[in-house]
This record gives C-alpha cells, sequence and structure tokens, in this order.
C-alpha cells in the first residue's frame, strides 16, 4: 500500500477505532492537593493523542497515570479507574514492570543509560526475558533502531555510549529503547522540548510512522506540534478535561471557550 | 467576545486588516456608485476617476495579502484567529473584484454616451445599482459586527437582485430587435447590467466568508438562484 492509501485507510478507521486505553472517572491527589478532577478520557488505538493545556493543569499528571509513573511519588493517590484493554491497570494483580512493558514511555529530557548505544537498546528486552542469544538480541537491536530512524546513523558505532550522540539523536534512541520491548502504547511527555527544530521534525516523522504499530499519547506545549501530530487532542485546564476533539477540529473551530483562548494565545 | 492576545502586536495585526478591510469596502462601493452614476448621466470626468481609483483598490488588496502572510508566518495563528485572516484574505479578494467591476462598467461610459439610453433602462440600472450596493454596505456593517446571523440574512436576499438582472435582460434584448442601431450601446448596457449583478454575488460570498469567519461553518443549504438568463433563448419563450 502507498503511504496516502495507508494514511486514508487509518483515517477511515478513526471513527471505528477501538479503544486502547479508557480512564474513568481519574482524579489524582498529591497530599491534600487534587490535581486532577474525574477526568474521562478516552485513548484510541494506533491513534496518536495530544494532551495541551496550560502549566500546571494536569496534562502530565493524566499521561503519569497511564502507566503508573505516579507510584514513584510518594503521597500520590489515584482513584477512578484506567484500563488497558479490559485489563484495570491499578488492580492489586497487575505486575508494574510488565505494566510499564506494555505502556512505554519517553521523557522531555532525553535520558540514556551511561552505557553503549546497544546496551541502551538491548537492556529492556533482556529485563523482561523477550531475548535469549545474542542473534536475537542483535535483531532486535537492529529493528528498533530502524523503527526509531537511528539505525543508520549509528549502526557503525553500536558500541559508543549513548551519551556521546547528539540531544536529537538520544531522544531518538529513547524512542528506540521504548520500542524495543514491543509496548503497545508508547507515552511521550513533550519529547521534544529540549531538541532543536530538525531533530524535532525527526522526532515528529517517527512519531508518524510509529502510529501504524503503536498507540501514542504525547503531551506537548506546542500548539504546533500537537497539530502536526496527532488526530485526536485533548485540553486540559486546572485539573479539568475541557475538551476532547478530532485534531482537526481543534485547532479550527474548537468547541469549548477556554480551549479557544488557550491555542490563540489569549488571556484567559 | 474573546479576550485580547497576551501578545499586544497581534491584537495590532489583526485590527490592521479589520481596518484595511473596512477601508476597500467604502472605496469599492464609492466607486460602484460612481460608475453608474458616471453611466447614466454620461460625464465622462467621473468614469475616469473610477478607473484611476482601481489601482488605489488593487494595491489596498495586495498590502492585505502580505499582512495577511507574514501575519501566518510569524504567529501561527489557530481556530478564530486562522479564520478571520483567511478571511481577511477572500473579502480582499471580493471587493477587489467589486473594483473591477466598477472599473468596467466605467469604461463602457464612453462606448454609450452620447447614444441615449432610454430613461426606462437607466432607471431599470439604477435601481439594480440600488440593490447592489444595499447589499454591499449591509454586508460591509455586518463585517464590522461580525454577526453570523446577519450574514446569512444578507445571502438569502441575493435573489432580488438576479430577478431584476434577467427582467433587464429581456428588455434589452427588446430594444435590440426592435432597432439594430441599438445593439452596440444595449450590448454594453447588458455587460453593466451584469457587472452589477455579479457584485450582488460578491457581497453574497462576503456574507459567507463572515459567517465561517465567526462560526467555522460553511452556511448550511444552496444559496437562492434567480438569474436565469443562462437559459433565456429569445423573448418570446
Amino acid at each position: 500500500m502507498s503511504e496516502a492509501a495507508v494514511e486514508k485507510a487509518l483515517d477511515q478507521k478513526m471513527n471505528t477505532v477501538p479503544l486502547k486505553m479508557i480512564g474513568k472517572d481519574v482524579s489524582v491527589y498529591y497530599g491534600e492537593k487534587r490535581a486532577l478532577f474525574d477526568v474521562n478520557l478516552d485513548i484510541r488505538e494506533n491513534t496518536v493523542t495530544a494532551l495541551i493545556g496550560p502549566s500546571g493543569c494536569g496534562k502530565s499528571t493524566f499521561l503519569r497515570t497511564l502507566n503508573r509513573m505516579n507510584d514513584t511519588i510518594e503521597n500520590c493517590r489515584v482513584t477512578g479507574r484506567i484500563t488497558l484493554d479490559e485489563d484495570d491497570i491499578y488492580d492489586s494483580s497487575i505486575d508494574v514492570v510488565e505494566l510499564r512493558a506494555r505502556v512505554g514511555m519517553v521523557f522531555q529530557k532525553p535520558n540514556p543509560f551511561p552505557k553503549s548505544i546497544y546496551e541502551n537498546v538491548s537492556y529492556g528486552p533482556r529485563i523482561h526475558g523477550l531475548a535469549r542469544t545474542k542473534a536475537d538480541f542483535d535483531e532486535i537491536v537492529e529493528t528498533s533502531l530502524q523503527k526509531a530512524g537511528l539505525w543508520n546513523e549509528v549502526k557503525d558505532r553500536l558500541q559508543e555510549p549513548g551519551t556521546g550522540l547528539s540531544g536529537g539523536q538520544q531522544q531518538r534512541l529513547c524512542i528506540a529503547r521504548a520500542v524495543a520491548v514491543s509496548p503497545e502504547v508508547i507515552l511521550m511527555d513533550e519529547p521534544c522540548s529540549a531538541l532543536d527544530p530538525i531533530a524535532t521534525a525527526k522526532v515528529e516523522e517517527l512519531i508518524h510512522e510509529l502510529r501504524a504499530n503503536f498507540t501514542i499519547v504525547i503531551v506537548t506545549h506546542s500548539m504546533q506540534q500537537a497539530a502536526r501530530v496527532s488526530q485526536r487532542t485533548a485540553m486540559f485546564h486546572l485539573g479539568n478535561l475541557v475538551e476532547e476533539n478530532d485534531t482537526d477540529k481543534m485547532f479550527t473551530n474548537p468547541d469549548d471557550q477556554r480551549t479557544q483562548d488557550y491555542i490563540m494565545g489569549r488571556f484567559g | 467576545m474573546s479576550h485580547p492576545h497576551i501578545t499586544t502586536a497581534f491584537d495590532e495585526e489583526l485590527k490592521y486588516l479589520t481596518r484595511r478591510i473596512s477601508e476597500m469596502g467604502g472605496l469599492a462601493e464609492q466607486m460602484v456608485a460612481d460608475s453608474v452614476r458616471a453611466l447614466v448621466n454620461s460625464d465622462l470626468a467621473l468614469a475616469q476617476k473610477v478607473i484611476s481609483d482601481d489601482a488605489i483598490l488593487d494595491e489596498a488588496e495586495r498590502q492585505i495579502g502580505e499582512k495577511a502572510i507574514v501575519t501566518i508566518a510569524k504567529r501561527q495563528p489557530m481556530a478564530a484567529d486562522l479564520r478571520e485572516i483567511m478571511g481577511s484574505i477572500r473579502i480582499a479578494a471580493d471587493l477587489e473584484r467589486v473594483g473591477d467591476l466598477g472599473k468596467n462598467t466605467a469604461k463602457r461610459v464612453i462606448a454609450v454616451a452620447g447614444s441615449g439610453i432610454p430613461r426606462k433602462l437607466a432607471r431599470g440600472l439604477e435601481h439594480l445599482a440600488e440593490l447592489a450596493l444595499v447589499q454591499l454596505k449591509e454586508v460591509l456593517d455586518v463585517y464590522a459586527s461580525r454577526s453570523p446571523e446577519k450574514a446569512k440574512s444578507i445571502r438569502e436576499r441575493d435573489e432580488e437582485i438576479d430577478a431584476i438582472y434577467t427582467s433587464l435582460f429581456r428588455e434589452l434584448l427588446t430594444y435590440m430587435m426592435e432597432d439594430p442601431r441599438n445593439i452596440t450601446p444595449c450590448t454594453h448596457l447588458l455587460f453593466c447590467a451584469k457587472n452589477i449583478e455579479r457584485i450582488g454575488d460578491h457581497a453574497t460570498n462576503i456574507a459567507e466568508t463572515i459567517y465561517y469567519m465567526a462560526t467555522g461553518a460553511q452556511p448550511q443549504g444552496e444559496r437562492p438562484k434567480d438569474d436565469t438568463t443562462s437559459t433565456l433563448g429569445s423573448v418570446t419563450d
């Protein structure tokens, strides 16, 4: 299928796409302070969902509930229900390590391990027991780096430290690392905020390609980026989800006045 | 009403576009009124003024287009802001065309002058022009108020202009059949009538653009059409 045909098929599928994750009445408390108020947001499969809103609106908090990254924060309490496929991810039977293999994450600042490029990518598959032989690992490393659009740039120096790469390459290495454990969902928390425009464009192109195989949720402060990479957009404000819509609609004619003011850069 | 932008320079740029569009509208209106007056009174000096004024309108459209492009590049506008800027480009183009139509009518003044336009025909043209001018004036008022309801009602009124144009068309054909010497002036008048009728269409376009700017949606339903001249074969049909 040509790229245009793939695009069209994906768009047609949009309205009937199955839901990969369902957030129901999700609230988050940091001690006494409530950071999220009964958020109901569904994440569609093979779709890029962008979370936008002013600083402190709860978008990153919501993102982190999706793979229980909030568990690492003391005093943080999550109520409501979040499911991945049919599984309640806050159920006591859920293994958090396994959950985070299914729902991977890429952070704001590229954070490769202080190890070789090869080690960075093969680490996840090794701890999750996804490969045994050297050949298996080699294959995972190569395909992951290829999916992250980094293979051609690093194939001759896989043993060099990951920290020696440029910022944009490091971020793509982190994406390769996330992809290596074959997750179903990839969470990205402002993945391009530390990158220059060219590295940003490469990561955006990558997000576009990854959509075919993964479900992606991205938090971004750049409205243009949200408009470029996502198919669905959710707008948060003061811990509330104020609007969720098709991205095309959201940036041309949003329903909510707060969304309107925010994306147009007006005083709210 | 929306809040002002955090960057006030952005508000200034949008205000600039609004102000220039209003100026263009005023000038276009004046040109159309003058062109018809020049035609009816065989006033060659006035016709000449309309022809030279068109350059001002063309220049204004170019400047609005440039400002819009620069604003888009600098601000990357979203939602209502983006619609506002795109709307400005479209409305400026419509107004520029209105000016061209006025200019075209003015050019024909020389050809028609001296051939003695029958009073009745002149009245018909004046009436058509009055309606088109009212339409244009109202649409410019709606541009200032951005009322989608009013924009919609203007769009629905183009019908009247079309109906008068059709009857003028028939009348001109009658004159031509009566006396072949009428053919040259009547053909010019026919073009003038068509020009004026087109102005109504541009006013309607502008109304639709304003509706889109205000709501983000296209007005629903077909535009009413009463211009049946494209199927008129002869006066006896």
